[in-house]
């Protein structure tokens, strides 16, 4: 035998060849007339015993104020925190001093959906959201800019919280 | 040419299309019925998506297949890497070709034909495209064959997976040739004929050979789970270990030839096992199916597909159920088991007819079948005990144990 073989100790008196064959053939079978536990997907996206996670991190959303503004004030913390460096924030400032973005886009490819923006949020403006349909036909609608990201609808990921750490 | 011989061709020509185009439709449809039978297995639907029930999936798989690129790696062998999807495919192909599908149907006609002239047929006309005299051996000798197939495509892929497959199927094929081969002359001792529509009406006169040659039953069964390359025996695609073997390189409508080539393979074992074991389209308990007629035909024929179609999902069943074997067991298992156990039983069978049939008397087919059958429970009860309780497939363990003892006893 070769040098450094591992010989495994095998319960070689019990072991039975026919009779096992025969009883995994009998499990199978029975497992043919077992109700199927398929969720199917686009049918079903939900069911009892699952439902998608409330602090399931997917694509962006921009909350709005009462005007429909963003309520991003352009501070740049997002954009220094992405890990990805994903975020392309330019501030602008009107007349009363009010500071907004005038370009916010964000490119869902390379994003790693950490959540870290919305962590450091400080206006509650950019949320990673509850969601995960975001199949398109080309590349460049990746990038979502900042009237898509307002335009998101569904909703927005419970991040993780100290005092409550299940989440319940 | 006469008129008879005309009848004769145009009739193998039918059947030669009928036969075929069943069998490809059939392989199409086996390869949902796998699919289905997987995941029902499994507790999943299986496919659904395409057609009702799913039952489109093999037109969509067809499809795809005939519009994906064909790759060729640069360093093959062109030629034999085209040949040897064509290798694999036409001999699984042929091999349903003689065997018998239904009872002959009495065919009689003499008519003239546009453009070939008269023709006429008198008589039963078989079931089988061809119901050649020497069937039996057409089929060991063309499905050894499709290891060519295989072992080509390993070779000429230039690939090392696809080679290791390719000697593996090799090796395994040899191997379970052999027992395979010598699993059936127990069959050709009581039947005294290599024809299939005799193995047939053997069977019919007597008992149905599962009965008293069961211990051939077993062996061919084992080998023939290894001839059509599928788990537990699936060790030259062995995805976990070779990507996916001898087809590795292959893609698009070559390796759908590899996969029908594999699903025919299973068509025939099955058919093999239904005719040789199981009475072919043969009705148990009573003599109305052999009287011939359109409708005998036809209600033997569902007989014959049904016996076929439980080999079939009993091919996909084992494969869902097993694991593979390691290489060196499945050699073990070919040449220290089924080998030995096949030779033995033709020596036992043999003596056997001799006695029942000259020590006793005993000619009649059913006698002499019962007589075998007693025979069969006791061996089959042996050797059952024997294999199961590990006493011959031990791999290291003894070695393992007995250095056990020895540490015990210092
Ligand atoms: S989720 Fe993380 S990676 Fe994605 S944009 Fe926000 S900070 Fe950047
Ligand atoms: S952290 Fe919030 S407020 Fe600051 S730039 Fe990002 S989205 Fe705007």
């Amino acid at each position: 035998m070769a040098i450094g073989v591992k010989v495994m100790k095998r319960p070689s008196d019990e072991v039975s060849y026919i009779r096992a064959t025969l009883k995994g053939m009998a499990l199978t079978f029975k497992h043919m007339f077992q109700a199927r536990v398929t969720m199917e997907y686009p049918e079903a996206k939900s069911t009892d015993d699952w439902r998608i996670a409330t602090r399931w991190r997917g694509t962006h959303r921009m909350m709005t104020d009462e005007q429909g503004r963003s309520k991003c004030v352009a501070c740049g913390l997002c954009p220094q925190v992405c890990p990805a460096n994903c975020i392309k924030l330019v501030p602008g400032e009107d007349e009363k001093g009010h500071r907004y973005p005038l370009i916010y886009e964000i490119d869902e490819f390379r994003c790693v959906f950490c959540g870290y923006c919305q962590e450091v949020c400080p206006e509650e403006a950019i949320h990673v959201g509850v969601h995960y349909e975001n199949a398109e036909y080309s590349r460049d609608r990746f990038v979502y800019d900042l009237e898509r990201l307002q335009a998101q609808t569904h909703p927005v990921s419970t991040l993780w919280d100290p005092a409550d750490p299940r989440g319940q | 040419m006469s008129p008879l011989e005309k009848g004769f061709l145009l009739l193998a020509v039918v059947k030669m299309i009928a036969v075929f185009s069943m069998v490809m439709v059939g392989v199409a449809l086996l390869t949902l019925m796998e699919r289905k039978v997987a995941g029902w297995m499994q507790n999943r639907p299986g496919p659904n998506r395409v057609g009702p029930m799913g039952i489109l999936q093999p037109a969509a798989d067809g499809i795809k297949n005939f519009i994906k690129e064909e790759t060729r790696p640069v360093s093959a062998n062109s030629f034999l890497f085209l040949l040897a999807p064509a290798l694999s495919f036409i001999p699984a192909v042929m091999l349903i070709a003689v065997i018998p599908l239904a009872a002959p149907l009495p065919v009689d006609f003499d008519t003239v034909l546009p453009l070939i002239g008269r023709v006429a047929y008198h008589g039963l006309m078989p079931i089988a495209v061809a119901d050649l005299p020497i069937g039996f051996v057409f089929i060991l000798a063309f499905s050894s064959l499709g290891v060519y197939g295989i072992a080509l495509a390993g070779w000429s892929s230039n690939s090392k997976y696809s080679l290791i497959g390719g000697l593996r199927a090799s090796a395994q094929l040899i191997s379970y040739e052999v027992a395979m081969g010598l699993s059936l002359i127990p069959l050709l001792l009581i039947s005294g004929n290599a024809s299939f529509s005799d193995i047939i009406a053997r069977q019919q006169q007597g008992l149905w050979f599962i009965m008293p040659l069961f211990l051939s039953f077993f062996v061919f069964l084992i080998s023939g789970f290894a001839e059509t390359n599928r788990l537990p025996f699936d060790l030259p695609e062995a995805e976990s270990e070779l990507v996916a073997g001898y087809h590795a390189e292959y893609s698009a409508m070559k390796f759908s030839l590899f996969m029908i080539a594999e699903y025919a393979h299973i068509v025939t074992v099955a058919a093999m096992v239904a005719t040789l074991f199981f009475g072919g389209w043969d009705i148990p308990f009573t003599h109305w199916d052999e009287r011939g007629g359109l409708l005998q035909t036809i209600v033997t024929h569902g007989f014959f597909f049904a016996k076929m179609f439980f080999w079939i999902f009993f091919v996909m069943w084992i494969r869902w159920t097993l694991p593979r074997f390691r290489y060196d067991q499945l050699m073990a298992v070919g040449w220290k088991i089924l080998l030995p156990l096949s030779l033995g039983y033709i020596m036992v069978i043999a003596i056997a007819i001799q006695v029942i049939e000259h020590g006793f008397g005993w000619t009649d087919p059913r006698a002499e079948g019962l007589s075998l059958f007693v025979l069969n429970l006791v061996l089959g009860w042996l050797v059952f005990w024997v294999l199961d309780s590990g006493r011959v497939v031990r791999g290291i363990a003894p070695r393992a144990r007995s250095a056990a003892a020895s540490g015990r006893g210092n």
